[in-house]
């Protein structure tokens, strides 16, 4: 029994291990040649990953409090055409360096405000998560084609792409994925360390408790949003630096990736659980099924099947590991 | 003279809601070690008349004393200031949480700035528990995995950690198992040695009549009268609350006596 919940608890390590293994060995059998020991493999997947963890990390939060963020995959959006924009408009008039900051800056700004307004329709209006977010969706959607006039918004602007494209540290780690290393530690220590994170999953383990200890769940449910935006502004930030054009549907296709990562790491839909931890091993499981799949040449159409049916084991496990132990996953891997 | 003293005291309390007389001149006692059953029929008055102690509700009128000095409690942060807190059978704990996050809860122990002091938390957490006879294998296990009893613990562990002098229990053992209502039973046994005032609220009176020192009995509102436990049947008590009829050796209030 004790065997079996550590099993259970470590499975998303394990499968992630496994999937590894497969691909490498595979790739030694048919091509002769290594898979991950290629750096350019390597940081493919990193970048990948990446893109979906800033995603996952606030939803994090969202989906611990027993919510749910359907918007941020347009304010990443939002995000990545505001950035193009303003640079686009600077760069005539200021050094490179200068638009640059400018153009991330009010890219975060202005994703924080679908951010802030998601957490008071929720906590004040008592707008279920799912609705408000779902209309959130739809706004920043269009917000976004709007600033963008339905285009995509190129930029040539050096800084930009040394942001979304450099390499540092012996130039082998990708500047995004360093940057998503330390907003992932950080918010990692705000869960699993501070009075805030605790009140997040009091708050999503029972919220009438939580109000009854004094926990001031209004200001709580709206910061998670603002977090839950801001990361997801940095994935829009990345995007444009990467391909040195801002798209208003730059988040879209990651959305329910991200969504998936947080539950393969061992959220719950209820609500009460969930780690960190547990979001970055189910970014690079996904990451990994999805480049995997392509480099042994399965049609890419497979990755949504596969990722699709990694979901459905992974809830699977969670529930008979309730059934088992009456666990759900908090402290997994933490 | 100070032994005569009751820890709380609800005088000649009145309540109405729209007309309807929900709590009717009733006068209820509880001395410090001392356990008080509160039964009656659903809709008798004493949820009503006890969240007027809790601080939920206001009285229409009479008066409160705490350790005889008379007090105005208006919301449940002055009855928590008096030191009475109310143990709910549900509701009270995050079942995700250990026992320390739950007894913590919105009064955590911080180590300095936005660290969770977790070591002191748990050490204090463990020492409250033992002072409830409470043996936990692990107080970092979930409260979702502990007994129906180990987690009324927790609740009360939460109450007295934070100086609670007198504790209302409501429907302490709805739900629960014969093993368990006995281990509420022992926890009931080591608050009182603690020198806690308990009033104990049931519909039920079998859960309550062998863990109360005494019974007072509420119908329609009104009070029937307070009892001694060892003087009286579970038959005369229940006769109290069915037909509101007293046997012989009911009596007044201690207070009143003395």
């Amino acid at each position: 029994m004790r065997i079996l919940r550590l099993l259970t608890g470590a499975w998303s390590w394990l499968f992630l291990l496994f999937i590894l293994i497969f691909f490498e060995v595979w790739s030694h059998v048919t091509y002769g040649r290594t898979f991950f020991g290629n750096i350019f493999n390597a940081q493919s997947i990193l970048l990948a990953a990446t893109q979906i963890l800033m995603m996952a990390l606030g939803l994090t939060f969202i989906i611990i409090s027993a919510g749910i963020d359907l918007s941020i995959g347009f304010i990443a959006g939002l995000s990545a055409v505001t950035m193009a924009v303003v640079i686009r408009a600077l760069d005539p008039h200021l050094a490179p360096g200068w638009s640059f900051l400018a153009g991330i800056s009010a890219a975060v700004l202005i994703s924080l405000i679908p951010g802030f307004i998601n957490g008071w329709m929720i906590a004040k209006l008592k707008v279920p998560s799912f609705i408000g977010t779902l209309g959130m969706f739809g706004i920043a959607r269009g917000a976004a084609f709007l600033i963008a006039d339905g285009a995509t918004v190129s930029i040539r602007n050096p800084v930009a792409r040394e942001f979304g494209n450099g390499r540092v540290i012996f130039d082998l780690v990708p500047i995004p994925v360093l940057i998503a290393i330390i907003v992932t530690l950080t918010f990692h220590y705000l869960l699993s360390s501070t009075k805030f994170g605790l009140y997040v999953y009091a708050m999503g383990g029972n919220y009438a408790s939580a109000v009854r200890a004094g926990v001031n769940t209004t200001r709580l449910t709206i910061i998670i949003f603002m977090i839950s935006a801001f990361t997801a502004s940095l994935m829009g930030l990345f995007y444009t630096g990467r391909f040195s054009a801002g798209a208003g549907d730059a988040g879209e296709p990651i959305l329910l990736n991200a969504v998936a990562a947080v539950f393969i790491g061992g959220a719950s839909l209820t609500g009460g659980s969930g780690t960190i931890i547990g979001t970055v091993i189910g970014s690079l499981i996904i990451a990994v099924i999805q480049f995997g799949l392509v480099f042994i040449n399965v049609p890419p159409f497979w990755q949504f099947v596969a990722v699709g049916l990694v979901i459905i084991i992974a809830v699977l496990i969670d529930q008979s590991r309730d059934r088992l132990t009456g666990m759900s996953g908090q402290e997994e891997g933490a | 003279m100070a032994e005569n003293t009751p820890l709380v005291e609800m005088r000649n309390i009145y309540k109405s809601f729209g007309g309807v007389h929900a709590v009717e001149d009733v006068t209820i006692d509880l001395f410090a070690g001392e356990v008080v059953g509160l039964v009656g029929h659903n809709g008798a008055g004493k949820s009503t008349l006890i969240k007027m102690l809790s601080g939920a509700y206001t009285a229409d009128s009479g008066k409160i004393f705490i350790d005889g000095r008379e007090v105005t409690i208006n919301n449940p942060r002055d009855a928590r200031k008096y030191g009475i807190e109310t143990i709910y059978q549900t509701l009270a704990l995050a079942d995700n949480l250990d026992a320390p996050a739950n007894i913590f809860l919105g009064r955590e122990l911080m180590r300095s700035g936005y660290l969770l002091n977790d070591d002191a938390m748990e050490a204090a957490s463990r020492e409250v528990l033992d002072r409830l006879r409470l043996n936990l294998p692990s107080v970092k296990e979930k409260v979702v995995n502990l007994s129906g009893g180990q987690r009324q613990a927790v609740a009360i562990g939460r109450a007295i950690y934070f100086n609670a002098k007198i504790l209302i229990m409501d429907e302490p053992t709805a739900a629960l198992g014969p093993e368990e209502t006995a281990q509420v039973g022992e926890l009931i046994h080591q608050l009182k040695k603690e020198g806690l005032g308990i009033f104990l609220i049931s519909h039920d009176l079998h859960d309550v009549f062998d863990l109360s020192d005494r019974v007072s009995v509420l119908k329609n509102g009104a009070l029937v009268g307070t009892v001694h436990t060892a003087d009286v049947t579970k038959d005369d008590v229940l006769a109290m609350i069915i037909a509101g009829k007293l046997p012989e050796v009911a009596t007044t209030p201690k207070s009143a006596q003395a």
